[in-house]
């Protein structure tokens, strides 16, 4: 009796939820947009088809996911598959030859260009800049909606020497605003991530006195501060804690105040125009090849309009494939990525502040580049 | 005659006490003002009314003490039940003696145990629950997988223009897929091993090594396992079978890494069932001329069949919920794939986790936590049905005068 | 069972012997699979861990040897799974009692299935619970332990999130619970009749049955599913990840700080390159030989008792 029952029941349960996959109706916007991608895509000629494996940050994620898709109406017949395991996994798995592009919150480092040779060539691999994501130091604190910090200043806080949002440092900084006497709860990130190396490169650079900690992916575990994994970890921990003050990429900051950094003279809000202009006054790395396209950023630059906080996210290609399907998808792919349309799609879906023009037209030349190896 | 009368005599006396002791009874139950007590069964009982008399001046006193360092329920309701056990294990030994207070304080323990466990675990069912329905409803959850689903679309739903796209068909299908897969590997070579272990080992010196090894393997981190696969499968597809690079990510090798997991938790649970299963049923089996492979499929196996079904759901459970291993064998997908051995699979931990963690809007996250809830509790109606699953295979076997 | 009668088995002696030593080659087999994917396993873990074993102070990122950095995290491990073993075990065991023997049968069935169900429920649905709701709900808890115990070097200044040691290993406690319960309650069933029926005829009451009939019977067993949560446990990764904020080694409980071996693989293995991979895995091999060590002692346990195994 029981056995009959629990089997009636085990066979209503299994076919419920088999009529749920397979009765119900598919919602996905690709269904429709799809048709009318190949339409076009047969005016355009593209007749590349095949799998493009990337893997690398995770933080390119929702970018990835954006082009993912934008890329059907260019080269309907390409799919993109990206693994995001991380910056160093992605760029481990690049060199190893197991995937075609690698994202990274990071340049290849010399010792890893030299490894790249291997797999990509005498010419090695070439970082072309995917998005820019101005990095904020986003805060939280009830009825103060701006707050200006010094590099010296944003130091002595995550590191825990300021520990009161009324303290003299910050009064002087901010005068007009009434700063109350809450406790300073500091967040950090608790991976290692191209988040942590950006933001304690600034504070490297441009407060060496008080951050004495160096230029590191892992937050440095003498702090003692409150911690959460990820982006979306961290500004989730701070939106909840009254005084909670952490550094996120700008877009996924949600209704979190930010701090405006001294830049110069001046105090300057992150924003993508004033991040797009830090990267192009960079200079390209020495050493690389002519189409590489690496950057290293000034994060002392007093240039009215400049944000010093900037992550520049690669993607990492080879200069040479070995056969000329690669080649043609990567070259799909690379230039919709770094086209308006692909910038545009990047910046409406993840809020990554878009390439400038002429790095854009730069980027383009150097994917023109990649060629079959001989 | 007197060795034949001596032991008849108490028990016609013990008789003739029951005797009246029933009628006692009888006399109590019907007579108007009924007394505790008064018969001599229930003499040396305490009355009915005890532990709800205790429940209720524990309460009092609660509250009283609660009173003096600031009310709040959950203090009261723990005060409470501390103050019940004790007065009750008090009272019992006063009005009964020690043993039954003891035999009511554990019980008392027991039945505590059982509800503080009760909390925090239908705590979290509620939170997948409220959290989920959201999203299982939608329309077309089941149905869709997360092609097409960008940031923008997230960003429409969020501020109500759209409803909720995109759905879990893709990671539904490669958790059924993988768990499966694993499933098949793992169980077969677990429940073998344990067999050998329980049956045909005699406890050798090889049986103690494998023994030994299904302990060390229960402590590999899963991580590890995922790693030990990836590097396995590459090898086996790029230097045994010359495919290109990149090949090995697949299902296959994430249901490889899996097992790994699997094996020792199969092997343990199912080496315990055989174990507890009575030598008198090998014995008897043995004694009617049955070769002993057949007494293990049709003797001991029957009998252990609901604990090794239990085990088994267990292993599974286990391994349903991975994340890691899955990540660096497996990849992550956002659209459905039923191959096995050919490109990347989603699972519905990965989706969880990636969904939460990374958002696919990262400025509109709420359409990405719904889906995860949404996708957590499928994982655990999953895990339901498996469970039943695995009960009516015990019931189908097991034997009629199987335990509770 | 009643087709098992003496004259096939003796009629078709020879196919039975046959069928017999296939089944044993069958199981010898499936024993030997096992032990080469561990060696397999092993061989990998070790060849990967050994460049960080014996590297120079300065490529490791504590700065001074491996052991160094490893030490707080392992004992951040063992604390997490100590505290969370402590709470969980004696809990697990009552409730399986309460399944196997107190409860009424009709209540007894659903609740068992309600516990296998929750022993599946992924950790990473155990850790955005603990995240989201026990945390906050643990921080009044904290403050009143620091105000009323601060005295104690384990009630330090507590945390204004809850992100603590303490809640990672409540967390890993109700994660563990169902695991133990579920396996220990079969145990507890398969209890032979006779032997708590003997008991409860000499007069013994429903406690002292389940003390002298039940609970050595179940020893063993019990010992062996402790053992499995305490695997789970050991080897945690994303519960913890999710809910607790890593540093330091510290002896306060209830304040951020202190870190577990798997928490600090996940989170930092993906960023992970060269050195630092090879020592994030050495790090999952001293988890391997701590999970051994404690496999080993529970054996030890086991084996003392062994006479009172069903199957001697």
């Amino acid at each position: 009796m029981k056995l009959k029952r629990l089997g009636q029941a085990a066979a209503v349960l299994s076919i419920a939820a088999l009529g749920l996959t397979a009765c119900g109706q598919a919602n996905n916007p690709g269904a429709s947009s799809s048709g009318a991608a190949s339409g076009s895509a047969a005016e355009g000629g593209s007749q590349v088809e095949g799998t493009l494996s990337g893997s690398g940050a995770t933080s390119q994620e929702a970018a990835v996911t954006a082009w993912q898709t934008g890329l059907a109406a260019t080269a309907p017949n390409v799919s993109v598959q990206y693994n995001p395991v991380g910056s160093g996994a992605g760029r481990k798995a690049f060199l190893a030859g197991s995937a075609s592009f690698a994202g990274s919150d990071a340049a290849l480092k010399p010792e890893e260009q030299d490894e790249a040779k291997k797999v990509c060539g005498p010419d090695g691999a070439l970082n072309i800049p995917a998005y820019i994501a101005p990095v904020s130091v986003a805060y939280n604190l009830k009825g103060v909606d701006k707050v200006q910090m010094d590099a010296e200043t944003i130091a002595s806080i995550f590191t825990g020497k300021i520990n009161k949002w009324n303290d003299p440092a910050l009064v002087k900084q901010n005068e007009g605003v009434s700063l109350p006497d809450t406790k300073i709860t500091v967040v950090h990130r608790s991976d290692e991530s191209g988040t942590t190396k950006n933001f304690t490169d600034y504070l490297t650079a441009a407060a060496p006195k008080a951050w004495t900690y160096d230029v590191v992916e892992k937050w440095p575990s003498e702090i003692n501060a409150e911690s959460a994994q990820g982006t979306s970890g961290v500004v989730k921990l701070a939106t909840t804690t009254d005084g909670a003050i952490t550094y996120a990429d700008l877009a996924a900051t949600g209704n979190l105040g930010h701090v405006s950094v001294k830049v110069g003279d001046s105090y300057q809000e992150p924003t993508e125009e004033a991040a797009a202009k830090t990267v192009e006054t960079a200079k390209k790395v020495e050493g690389g090849s002519a189409n590489d396209m690496a950057v290293k950023l000034d994060r002392t630059a007093t240039t009215a309009g400049t944000y010093p906080i900037v992550l520049v996210s690669y993607h990492i290609f080879c200069s040479t494939y070995k056969d000329q399907n690669t080649v043609d998808m990567v070259k799909a792919f690379g230039t919709y990525v770094t086209s308006q349309d692909g910038q545009k799609a990047a910046q409406e879906a993840a809020g990554a502040a878009p390439l400038s023009t002429s790095l854009s037209d730069q980027a383009k030349k150097s994917i023109e580049t990649i060629t079959v190896a001989k | 005659m007197i060795k034949e009368q001596t032991p008849s005599d108490p028990t016609k006396t013990a008789a003739g006490e029951l005797s009246a002791d029933v009628t006692d009874v009888k006399n109590a139950q019907q007579g108007p003002g009924r007394r505790h007590g008064r018969s001599r069964l229930t003499a040396g009982q305490k009355p009915r009314w005890t532990a709800w008399a205790v429940a209720g001046g524990a309460l009092i006193i609660a509250a009283a003490l609660m009173a003096l360092i600031g009310f709040n329920i959950a203090g009261w309701l723990i005060i409470t039940a501390i103050l019940y056990v004790v007065a009750m294990y008090v009272t019992t030994t006063i009005m009964e003696n020690r043993r039954k207070a003891t035999d009511g304080l554990w019980t008392n323990l027991i039945v505590g145990s059982f509800l503080i466990a009760l909390i925090p675990l239908i705590s979290v069912l509620w939170t997948v629950i409220s959290h989920g329905t959201p999203g299982l409803t939608a329309p077309g959850f089941f149905a869709s997988d997360m092609k097409g689903v960008t940031g923008i679309t997230d960003q429409k739903t969020e501020a109500g223009d759209l409803p909720l796209i995109g759905g879990i068909k893709h990671a539904l299908m490669g958790t059924l897929l993988i768990t499966l897969a694993a499933t098949i590997i793992s169980v077969p070579i677990g429940l073998l091993t344990s067999i050998y272990l329980v049956e045909y080992s005699n406890d050798n010196s090889l049986s103690k090594v494998i023994r030994f090894f299904v302990d060390v393997m229960t402590g590999i981190p899963s991580i590890v396992a995922g790693l030990f696969a990836s590097g396995l499968m590459m090898f086996i597809c790029q230097k045994i079978l010359q495919m290109p690079p990149g090949s090995n990510v697949m299902g296959f090798s994430a249901a490889v890494g899996l097992s790994v997991l699997m094996i020792p938790v199969v092997v343990r649970s199912t080496e315990e069932m055989l174990r507890v299963v009575p030598n008198e049923l090998r014995e008897a089996s043995a004694a009617l001329g049955v070769r002993k492979w057949r007494t293990t499929l049709k003797v001991v196996l029957p009998t252990a069949i609901s604990g090794i079904a239990s085990g088994i759901t267990l292993a599974i459970a286990r391994v349903v919920g991975e994340t890691a291993p899955i990540l660096v064998t497996a990849g992550v997908a956002l659209s459905t794939n039923f191959n096995l051995f050919k490109d990347w699979m989603m699972t519905l931990p990965v989706f969880i986790y990636r969904q939460l963690m990374n958002p696919t809007a990262p400025m509109a996250p709420t359409a990405s936590e719904e889906r995860a809830w949404g996708a957590a509790l499928v994982l655990i109606i999953i895990v339901m049905l498996l469970n039943l699953l695995a009960r009516v295979v015990a019931k189908i076997f097991a034997p009629k005068t199987a335990g509770r | 069972m009643s087709t098992t009668t003496a004259p096939p088995a003796l009629s078709s002696g020879s196919s039975g012997r046959a069928g017999d030593k296939f089944f044993s080659g069958l199981t010898l087999a499936a024993g030997i699979v096992i032990l080469a994917v561990l060696a397999f396993v092993a061989g990998f873990l070790v060849l990967e861990s050994v460049p960080a074993l014996f590297a120079p102070a300065d490529q490791i990122s504590a700065g001074t040897s491996f052991f160094t950095y490893v030490f707080p995290i392992m004992i951040g491990t063992l604390i997490t799974a100590a505290i969370a073993l402590l709470i969980a075990t004696p809990i697990a065991l009552g409730v399986a009692l309460f399944i196997s023997h107190l409860a009424p049968r009709n209540l007894a069935k659903p609740v068992g299935y309600v516990i296998d169900l929750l022993a599946a429920i992924p950790s990473v649905v155990y850790g955005a619970w603990g995240m989201l709701v026990l945390g906050p709900l643990m921080v009044p808890m904290y403050d009143w332990l620091h105000t009323y115990l601060g005295w104690i070097p384990l009630f330090g200044e507590p945390s204004t999130t809850g992100r603590t040691l303490m809640t990672a290993s409540v967390v890993l406690a109700v994660m563990i619970l169902p695991i133990i319960t579920a396996l220990s309650r079969e145990i507890f069933v398969q209890t032979p009749k006779l032997h708590e029926e003997a008991a409860l005829a000499l007069g013994a009451t429903r406690w002292e049955m389940i003390r002298m009939s039940v609970l050595p019977f179940a020893r063993s067993g019990v010992v062996s599913a402790i053992m499995l949560g305490l695997g789970r446990a050991l080897g945690e990764t994303m519960a913890v990840t999710l809910v607790l904020s890593p540093g330091i080694l510290t002896a306060n409980l209830i304040g951020s700080g202190n870190q577990t071996i798997p928490s600090e693989i996940a989170l930092n293995f993906p960023e992970a390159f060269g050195m630092r991979q090879n020592e994030l895995i050495a790090a999952g091999l001293i988890l391997f030989i701590i999970t051994l060590l404690v496999n080993m002692v529970a054996r030890f346990i086991v084996n003392r008792h062994k006479e009172f195994s069903g199957a001697n």
